[in-house]
């Protein structure tokens, strides 16, 4: 098993590293001195020297990719130039609502969409499952913020039900947190539920096909135990490939939804860093997802062994 | 590609008309058409047919309901959000496109060379699937942040975020066609592997090609949107859905007329593409239907 998850980490590195680069590249090679767009039109050249020097920018270029790797590699991401503190610690301070809202929403978007997706499996081509697809389709094809913002009009505007914006911590309680993460995730989580409905259905719709499955209604089960016990067990890695995917995407998504709601996460600090051309806090960013969506893969993969036992062999 | 088209006697039968008839055969393909003609239409009239100018001030006007004269009623600054929504097909559409042509213009290439050359492939491979895996809106937010917001950035960001998709997919295409015997025969009587690559193989993987870019399109119109919402796409003095969306944020308590009418908008594009793209699918290339 330890050998299998180290071969795992070995392939899933240039997702760490790939996103890195090219943020790096990126600031060398876009035009102007980042120094100088940084601190903005009325800095003085004595503040952009000083800038310059304090972010290694004169040194030669192969100085500066070794001098970043070590930094990446201890995760010693610098200072933020507007919010005067280590990167490291602001990027913590905002993960708390960021995380809870992507795991809110990873849970409404597999227990939606699988439902949902077994029941148009098993009605192929009946009602249930024309009304299902026709929804994820619709879900498929919308933004998640604007989704939000239609949350927000009929549940906090006309019903009064949620809060419109905001965040409560999760130390004043874990009720009164997830209340008011509840508009948010359900806007992530309903659309991302379209997708994995639509792969468990078409995932479904492959395994009732064998022979199996014959079988086992042959010898007289019950249809609910072929159902679960057989077929959704067997179909089960293409959705688990589905949720991996789905993390890194409602992890996207939820910078949108921050800003729509207000909830000051790891998404508000990057669109703050983008608009103040924070070159650390971006870069910081990048790695925490990248690190994020290596551990959730790593986590997947796990789970596959232990669904189907030749994964790891 | 199925290796159906390449027997004998399946050069007998004439292609293009049973394709389009196979293609609008199907309900949703024809819904999907529709959409898609009604925006290109509005799209292309916006001068025309656009009630107002989309960015004539009238404060006198400013967040008025649905009327008579404002089908869409007006946003903060009295302008017709008709005329804006009508004028943002336009951006939607043409950023869309230029979006497309990266990611599938490098994608392709990237693809067949992956596809053919081995050696190639080891290396660009574990790099595209790095790029891949990544959050993609957030690599183009980040990527907008050193770049700086313009419309330029996003077609440069979107198109690197999604074109690892279409490499993915034309090298798996490759991968079956380059084993192909013309391909074999084509090398065997002198021509080199860099002509066999573009004369034989493309040709024959130009049908999950299509299949992507009209999904890119559908993938880019929701990124564009998303990235302007987030104030690290088009220049917020344009219109476009996105941005009308990002100003609607601040009044949608008292004027949800400005949060309904873009997105209902980008909701129709993107519908109309993902359903004419699924039709494509289906018509060009039965075996990638459970994708």
């Amino acid at each position: 098993m330890a050998r299998f998850i180290l071969q795992r980490l070995v392939l899933l590195l240039p997702s760490l590293l790939v996103p890195l680069f090219l943020v790096f590249i990126l600031l060398h090679l876009a035009p102007g001195d980042p120094a100088a767009v940084m601190l903005g039109a009325d800095a003085s050249p004595d503040q952009v020297a000083a800038l310059r020097e304090r972010l290694g920018l004169n040194e030669p270029f192969l100085i500066q990719l070794v001098s970043w790797l070590k930094q990446m590699a201890t995760f010693n991401l610098g200072e933020s130039i507007f919010l005067r503190m280590p990167v490291t610690q602001a990027i913590l301070q905002r993960v708390e609502p960021t995380l809870i809202l992507t795991l809110y929403a990873l849970v409404i978007a597999v227990s939606i969409g699988m439902v949902s997706g077994v029941i148009s499996a098993v009605n192929r081509g009946g009602p249930a499952d024309q009304v299902a697809m026709g929804i994820a389709m619709l879900g498929v094809s919308m933004p998640e913020f604007w989704f939000g913002l239609m949350l927000i009009l009929l549940f906090a505007v006309e019903l009064r039900l949620f809060p419109v914006a905001g965040y409560i911590p999760l130390d004043r309680g874990l009720w009164q947190c997830l209340w008011s993460l509840t508009l948010p995730a359900l806007s992530v989580g309903l659309v991302q539920a379209a997708f994995i409905a639509r792969i468990t259905r078409s995932s479904m719709l492959d395994v009732l096909g064998e022979d199996f499955i014959r079988t086992a209604r042959a010898k007289g089960l019950a249809g609910r135990v072929v159902i679960v016990r057989h077929a959704l067990k067997n179909a089960l890695m293409p959705i688990l490939t589905a949720i991996g995917i789905t993390f890194a995407v409602l992890m996207g998504g939820a910078i949108a939804i921050e800003m729509v709601f207000n909830i000051p996460g790891v998404g508000r600090l990057l669109i703050n860093a983008v608009s103040r051309r924070d070159y650390p806090v971006i870069q910081g960013i990048v790695l925490f997802m990248a690190l994020t969506f290596v551990v959730v893969n790593l986590i997947v993969d796990v789970l596959y062994s232990l669904i189907d036992p030749r994964v790891s062999r | 590609m199925s290796m159906a088209a390449h027997e004998p006697g399946a050069w007998a039968e004439p292609r293009k008309a049973p394709f389009l008839a196979k293609l609008f055969s199907r309900t949703n393909v024809i819904i999907g058409t529709g959409l898609l003609v009604l925006v290109l239409a509005t799209a292309f009239s916006a001068d025309l047919l656009a009630p107002a100018d989309p960015n004539a001030l009238a404060v006198q006007n400013r967040l008025k309901p649905p009327s008579s004269t404002h089908l869409m009623g007006t946003d903060e600054f009295g302008r017709d959000v008709l005329s804006r929504v009508m004028h943002g097909a336009r951006t939607s559409l043409v950023i869309g496109c230029a979006v497309v042509l990266v990611a599938v213009g490098i994608g392709s290439l990237l693809g067949l060379l992956t596809g053919f050359y081995s050696r190639i492939d080891m290396v660009l491979s574990r790099i595209l699937d790095g790029l891949m895996s990544f959050p993609g809106l957030v690599l183009a937010i980040a990527m907008a942040g050193v770049l700086g917001a313009s419309s330029s950035t996003v077609v440069i960001a979107l198109g690197t975020v999604y074109m690892p998709r279409v490499a993915r997919v034309v090298r798996s295409s490759v991968l079956v066609v380059r084993e192909l015997p013309y391909v074999e025969a084509c090398i065997a009587v002198g021509g080199s592997r860099l002509y066999a690559l573009f004369r034989h193989v493309l040709p024959n993987v130009l049908s999950p090609i299509i299949v992507q870019a009209s999904f890119i399109f559908s993938y880019a119109v929701l990124g564009e949107a998303a990235l302007s919402f987030l104030g690290a796409g088009v220049p917020p003095t344009q219109p476009s859905w996105g941005n009308m969306l990002a100003e609607s944020r601040t009044f949608v308590v008292m004027a949800w007329w400005m949060a309904v009418f873009p997105g209902v908008a980008i909701m129709v594009t993107v519908l109309g593409l993902n359903l004419f793209g699924d039709g494509l699918r289906d018509a060009l290339d039965p075996k990638m239907r459970e994708r």
